[in-house]
C-alpha cells in the first residue's frame, strides 16, 4: 500500500456524553477524490476540525504524508499542506477580493511576518494572487469587497483563498451548501479542474455533486462510518439507503 | 499557474500595490502642526499635550483599530513610561531621548509580558483583565511611595536640555517640537506596520481570527508583537508627558486615562491611522474650552458630544467624511 496523504488512527472525540467521533479509521490516498456523507449531525464537520487542529481528539492519531501531526497546532498543519474551506464562508468580508487570497499567500511564503517593508512591493504575492482568481475566473471581482459578491462567487472564492496556501490534502466542507441550484455548476467546474496532485476530501449533502467528483465515498454514521467503496456500491448498499439515502427516497 | 512567474500585475491591481505610497492629505496634520506653532503662540504646551496624546492614540488603534484587541487598559503602558523617565530625571538622569527609550523598553516588557498571558482571551474577558493590569500597576505605583511619591505625585523631576542644547522653556516651544519630532517617528513607524504584509495579517486577524488561523497564520504571535509594539509606543508618549510636565501622578496608570483615550480614538474614527490626530485634538480643545468657559459642568458637555458621535457619527468623524465623499460623488 502507498502512503496515504492523510491518515486516522482510532480518532475519537466526544462532548461531554455525545460522541462525535468514535474509533474513526480513514485514509485519504495522495491525489484521492473522495467524498464523506452522512446525516445531519453524523460528525462530518467535526472530523474536519478535528483534523485540522480546531478541536482535540480524546484518542488517536492523525497522520500527514505518514507523519504524525496529532498534536501540532494548526498553522504547522496548514504549513505542511492540510488545508481546508469552511460550510460557511469564513472570509474576510469587508476586505477586497484580492486581498483575501494575497493574506494567504503572504502566509504560506513568509512573507506575512516582515513589519517593515509595504505589502505592495510583494509582487510576487500580488501577482500569483491575481494568476490564480484568473485561473478560477475571478480576476473581474479582484478589488471588490467580498460581501459584495453574489453568495456563488463567495464560495468560489473560499476555495480561491484555500488554494492560495499550495495545498496537498484539501477538506472542502460542503462547498455548495447554501448556493442557488443554478450556480453550482462554477463550484462543481472549479473542484473537477484541481490539479491532481492535490487529494481532496469532500463533503456535501447534493448526492448528485457527490457521485459527480468522487470516486470514493466514506459514509459516516453517529461518527463512526458505517461503510466505505466506490459510489456505485454505496449508491446499492442496503445500509446506506436505510440510514442515509432512505431520507430522501420518495414514499 | 505556472506561466504566472511571468505575469506582470494587471493595471487595475496598481492603486492596490500602491496604496503604501504618501497622500498629499497625509500632510495635513504637519503643516497644521506647524501652522499651530506659529499661530497659537500661547497654546503650545496644551500643544504639545495634544501631540503625546495622538501618539498615545495612535498605539491604541493599532491593536484596537487593526488587531481587534479590545483594551480598557492601555493607561499601564502610558503609566509605565510615563514613571520610568519620570523616576530617571529624579534620581539624577535627565537625559530626555534615553529617557524615552527606556519608557519604550519598559512599556514594552510591561506589553509583552502581560499580552503573553492574556493575549490567550478575548472580547469581555480579555477586556476585565487588560483592567486588571492597569490596576495592579497603579496600585504598585500607589504602594510604593518612595520610589514614585504614591498619591502625591513623583516629584523633583529634572529633564536636561535636548541633545544638551534646547532647553524646555516656559513657553512649551521646545516640548512643542520636541513631542511633533517623536509624533512624527511614530506615526511613521505605525504606518509602514500597518502597510506591511504583517499589518495586513492584523487586519485578517480582526476581520475573520478563525480564517486566519485556517490560512496558517501564528496569530498568537501575531498579537502579542502588535501589543508589545503598541506598549512601547504607549511608553513614549507617557515619557513625553512626564518628561514636559516635570510631574507624573497616579492619574498616568488611572482607567480614566484609559477610557479617554479610547473616547478620543472613537470620535477621531478607528482603525484609519488618523483617527487619532483628529480625535485627541477635538477632544483636548473641546475640553480646554469647556473648562475655561463652564468649568463644573465640561465634562456633561463632553458627554453630550459623545451620545452626538456615537448616534450621528459612527465611524467617528473619519467615518462622517468618509460617508459624505460618497454621497458627493454618487450623481444626484
Amino acid at each position: 500500500m502507498t502512503q496515504a496523504g492523510l491518515e486516522t488512527q482510532g480518532l475519537c472525540k466526544s462532548f461531554g456524553a455525545l460522541p462525535v467521533a468514535s474509533d474513526i479509521n480513514f485514509r485519504l490516498e495522495s491525489g484521492a477524490r473522495h467524498a464523506l456523507i452522512g446525516p445531519n449531525g453524523a460528525g462530518k464537520t467535526s472530523f474536519v476540525n478535528l483534523v485540522t487542529g480546531m478541536l482535540k481528539p480524546s484518542a488517536g492519531r492523525i497522520l500527514l504524508s505518514g507523519e504524525d501531526i496529532t498534536h501540532l497546532p494548526q498553522a504547522a498543519r496548514v504549513k505542511r499542506g492540510l488545508v481546508r474551506t469552511f460550510q460557511i464562508s469564513a472570509l474576510f468580508r469587508r476586505l477586497s477580493l484580492i486581498e483575501n487570497v494575497t493574506l494567504a499567500i503572504s502566509e504560506r511564503e513568509g512573507a506575512a511576518g516582515d513589519l517593515i517593508r509595504p505589502a505592495g512591493r510583494y509582487r510576487e504575492v500580488i501577482e500569483e494572487g491575481y494568476a490564480l482568481l484568473e485561473a478560477l475566473g475571478l480576476a473581474a471581482d479582484a478589488l471588490r469587497p467580498v460581501n459584495e459578491l453574489a453568495y456563488g462567487r463567495q464560495r468560489l472564492a473560499d476555495i480561491a483563498v484555500s488554494l492560495g496556501l499550495k495545498p496537498k490534502v484539501l477538506l472542502l466542507d460542503e462547498p455548495a451548501a447554501g448556493v442557488p441550484s443554478g450556480e453550482t455548476g462554477a463550484i462543481i467546474d472549479m473542484i473537477e479542474r484541481l490539479p491532481a496532485d492535490i487529494a481532496f476530501l469532500i463533503i456535501e449533502h447534493d448526492m448528485e455533486l457527490v457521485f459527480r467528483l468522487a470516486n470514493r465515498i466514506t459514509v459516516l454514521v453517529q461518527g463512526s462510518i458505517l461503510v466505505e467503496g466506490a459510489p456505485q456500491d454505496i449508491a446499492a448498499d442496503a445500509q446506506v439507503r436505510q440510514v442515509y439515502l432512505g431520507e430522501r427516497r420518495p414514499r | 499557474m505556472a506561466a504566472a512567474d511571468q505575469l506582470a500585475p494587471p493595471a487595475m491591481l496598481d492603486g492596490f500595490a500602491r496604496r503604501h505610497r504618501l497622500r498629499a492629505f497625509e500632510a495635513l496634520p504637519w503643516l497644521m502642526a506647524l501652522a499651530a506653532y506659529f499661530v497659537f503662540p500661547d497654546y503650545l504646551a496644551l500643544g504639545a499635550q495634544i501631540l503625546a496624546t495622538i501618539l498615545f492614540a495612535l498605539s491604541l488603534d493599532l491593536v484596537l483599530g487593526y488587531a481587534g484587541i479590545v483594551t480598557l487598559g492601555h493607561a499601564a503602558f502610558f503609566g509605565t513610561g510615563a514613571y520610568t523617565a519620570g523616576i530617571l530625571a529624579a534620581n539624577g538622569w535627565g537625559e530626555p531621548i534615553s529617557g524615552l527609550v527606556a519608557a519604550a523598553a519598559a512599556a514594552g516588557a510591561v506589553g509583552f509580558l502581560s499580552g503573553a498571558i492574556i493575549l490567550r482571551t478575548t472580547g469581555l474577558t480579555l477586556l476585565m483583565q487588560t483592567l486588571v493590569v492597569a490596576a495592579m500597576l497603579s496600585e504598585l505605583a500607589n504602594k510604593a511611595t518612595r520610589i514614585t511619591g504614591g498619591a502625591d505625585g513623583l516629584q523633583g523631576m529634572d529633564v536636561w536640555p535636548i541633545f544638551g542644547a534646547f532647553r524646555f522653556d516656559l513657553f512649551g516651544r521646545t516640548a512643542y517640537i520636541y513631542c511633533a519630532a517623536v509624533l512624527m517617528i511614530g506615526w511613521l513607524l505605525v504606518r509602514s506596520i500597518v502597510y506591511s504584509p504583517f499589518g495586513r495579517s492584523l487586519t485578517g486577524i480582526r476581520e475573520n481570527v478563525v480564517r486566519m488561523h485556517a490560512v496558517g497564520s501564528p496569530v498568537r504571535r501575531r498579537k502579542l508583537v502588535a501589543y508589545t509594539i503598541s506598549a512601547a509606543l504607549a511608553g513614549i508618549s507617557g515619557a513625553l508627558i512626564a518628561q514636559t510636565a516635570q510631574f507624573v501622578g497616579l492619574g498616568a496608570l488611572g482607567l480614566e486615562r484609559s477610557g479617554t483615550v479610547l473616547i478620543m480614538l472613537i470620535i477621531g474614527g478607528v482603525g484609519q491611522l488618523y483617527g487619532a490626530f483628529i480625535g485627541v485634538t477635538l477632544y483636548m480643545i473641546a475640553q480646554d474650552r469647556f473648562s475655561t468657559i463652564d468649568p463644573v459642568y465640561w465634562y456633561f458637555w463632553i458627554g453630550l458630544f459623545m451620545i452626538f458621535v456615537v448616534i450621528f457619527a459612527r465611524g467617528g468623524v473619519l467615518g462622517l467624511i468618509e460617508r459624505a465623499r460618497r454621497q458627493m460623488r454618487r450623481p444626484s
